[in-house]
């Protein structure tokens, strides 16, 4: 029987697109809060000119090599530099047909592939390049971005009965429902990567390296979380009960990590503070990630109640190691990637979802526990390892990092020749024009 | 002539500017600053890490007065300023050399 297109479907796929897309910008008020006045700009920029970047690689050969059919390959999809053109008229066949454009699902995956590389960003804030920034999103993104979601989420071409190029960790079982492997544990990884080889701000631990407007990062984890309505909702492709629970889940488990990352605070330090309910909610959401699709409501309160306690103390990893991750995606992303990608193999249950298997606590046994821990495993070494080398060559080409009088001056002067606030009226200037 | 110089909490601004106005003193500069002094700082934690704030708002006051009139002006503001806990700040008087007024060039106590 011919699969025939479903609004109701694409309208939902549509409208989580936008939702998904948003979350870039939200992230970039998010990290844009959290680091100092004279370096707000760059921040957001980072984010910003991803969205520029990763859109136009996207057209011409990213959408294929991530979830192409032509070379039937468990590591990559295929080489086509068609811009999409062929496309037109197609539905969707991830694993099977979908009634929706496969326009709609490519521009869907495109917000998953703009939103990861801007996420590593937070780890070298305040001291990198723009230029060097740029280059690294457009080799980041095709060496390793769209291979590893052609491994995680290409379910490959379904012709009749058989299924060929299916991704290798989708092929091996792993769940990863809207990208706890793909985007979170892969952009975590690659954080600690450029953080170390970038090395320390210049003052790190010396001076006080406050967060300039605490607002912006409340506005920014607001925008996060409505957004990622769409990032795990949609991940159904479709508006049925799976996308309901994915929803439901995506609310509970960031509900939980809030209430748990400021409650760490409560007790070690006596105040609950806003940045840390803002961090717990995103600590939250990237737990559910990859669960939100596989585990009953309640199990997601305590996925998520653990992800804001177990990120809200990774967070101070970085002073032991003595690495300069700034913003923390290591242990926001990598650490809340790590656990929600492993807690499917313990709170996994089939009776949620047909698709998925049982885990620990329903009698699974251990065996979805180790499909997991490879996934997170070969995400986090492969990200790992291709940061360094992408980084080590920027870094030994063009530089990869500011000179230390532009970052101590300020980056937003420097790379952008702007300022973000206007501090002393006596500042204003005069025209050149 | 003196110029006096207070360094006070910045919500007591409005009781001091209403006490000097109310005294009869017409102008005054004020400007935000910051430092320490026997209160010290504060500690700020973000994301667990601890931060020790040294230096803390303040606001500078300063105003012209003829010498005859300084030691008062100075008992204005202390009791206005004055909250009897750590950090209320200082008050001090210099002498000042020659005064001018910008607009009509006049100087010395004719210019306060």
């Amino acid at each position: 029987m011919d699969v025939v297109l479903n609004s109701g479907d694409t309208a939902w796929m549509l409208a989580s697109t936008a939702l998904v897309l948003l979350m870039t910008p939200g992230l970039a008020f998010f990290y844009g809060g959290m680091v100092r006045s004279k370096s707000v700009l760059n921040m957001m920029m980072m984010s910003m000119v991803t969205i520029g970047i990763v859109s136009v690689l996207w057209v011409f050969y990213g959408y294929e090599l991530a979830f192409g059919h032509t070379s039937d390959s468990p590591w990559y999809g295929g080489f086509s530099l068609s811009g999409l053109g062929s496309k037109v008229n197609d539905l969707t066949n991830n694993g099977g047909t979908y009634p929706i454009p496969l326009l709609v699902f490519a521009a869907f995956q495109l917000m998953f592939a703009i939103i990861t590389p801007a996420l590593i960003s937070g780890a070298i804030a305040d001291r990198a390049k723009f230029s060097a920034w740029a280059v690294f999103v457009a080799i980041w993104s095709t060496v390793v971005y769209f291979p590893v979601a052609h491994w995680v989420f290409a379910f490959g071409n379904k012709v009749g009965d058989t299924v060929t190029g299916v991704g290798y960790l989708a092929g091996k079982g792993l769940e990863d429902f809207a990208g706890g492997t793909a985007v979170h544990i892969n952009a975590g990884a690659a954080g600690l990567a450029l953080a170390i080889l970038l090395g320390k701000r210049v003052g790190w631990r010396k001076e006080a390296m406050r967060p300039h407007s605490l607002p912006l990062v409340m506005l920014g984890s607001g925008l996060l979380w409505f957004g990622w309505f769409g990032f795990n909702a949609g991940s159904a492709l479709a508006a049925n009960g799976i996308a309901g629970l994915a929803f439901m889940n995506t609310q509970v488990a960031t509900a939980g990590a809030l209430v748990g990352w400021i409650l760490v605070e409560k007790i070690r330090n006596g105040h609950p503070t806003s940045l840390g309910a803002a961090s717990g909610a995103v600590a939250g959401l990237v737990a559910i990630t990859p669960a939100c699709a596989f585990v009953a409501p309640w199990a997601a309160v305590v996925i998520g109640f653990i992800a804001g306690i177990l990120c809200s103390l990774a967070v101070g990893l970085k002073y032991k190691f003595g690495f300069d991750d700034s913003l923390d995606v290591v242990g926001v992303h990598l650490v809340g990637g790590i656990w929600g990608s492993l807690s499917i193999g313990i709170f996994g249950a089939s009776v949620v979802n047909s698709v998925g298997i049982n885990g620990l606590l329903y009698g699974g046994g251990l065996a979805l526990l180790g499909k997991q821990a490879l996934g997170v495993g070969l995400v986090a070494v492969y990200s790992f390892i291709a940061t360094l080398i992408i980084g080590f060559a920027i870094e030994k080409t063009i530089g990869f990092r500011v000179k230390k009088d532009a970052e101590v001056e300020g980056i937003d002067l420097n790379e952008h020749a702007e300022s973000a606030y206007e501090m002393y009226s006596s500042s204003r200037g005069g025209s050149s024009l | 002539m003196k110029l006096i110089t207070a360094i006070i909490k910045p919500f007591k601004l409005e009781d001091v500017k209403e006490a000097l106005t109310a005294f009869g003193i017409t102008g005054m500069t004020v400007s935000e600053a910051s430092g320490f002094g026997r209160q010290g700082g504060h500690t700020e934690v973000y994301r667990g890490a601890e931060y020790t704030v040294d230096l803390i708002p303040k606001i500078r006051l300063e105003v012209l007065v003829d010498g005859s009139e300084a030691e008062k002006v100075i008992d204005v503001i202390v009791k206005a300023a004055s909250t009897g806990a750590i950090g209320d700040g200082k008050v001090w008087s210099s002498p000042v050399d020659n005064i001018v007024r910008v607009r009509t060039g006049e100087r010395g106590t004719d210019a306060i």
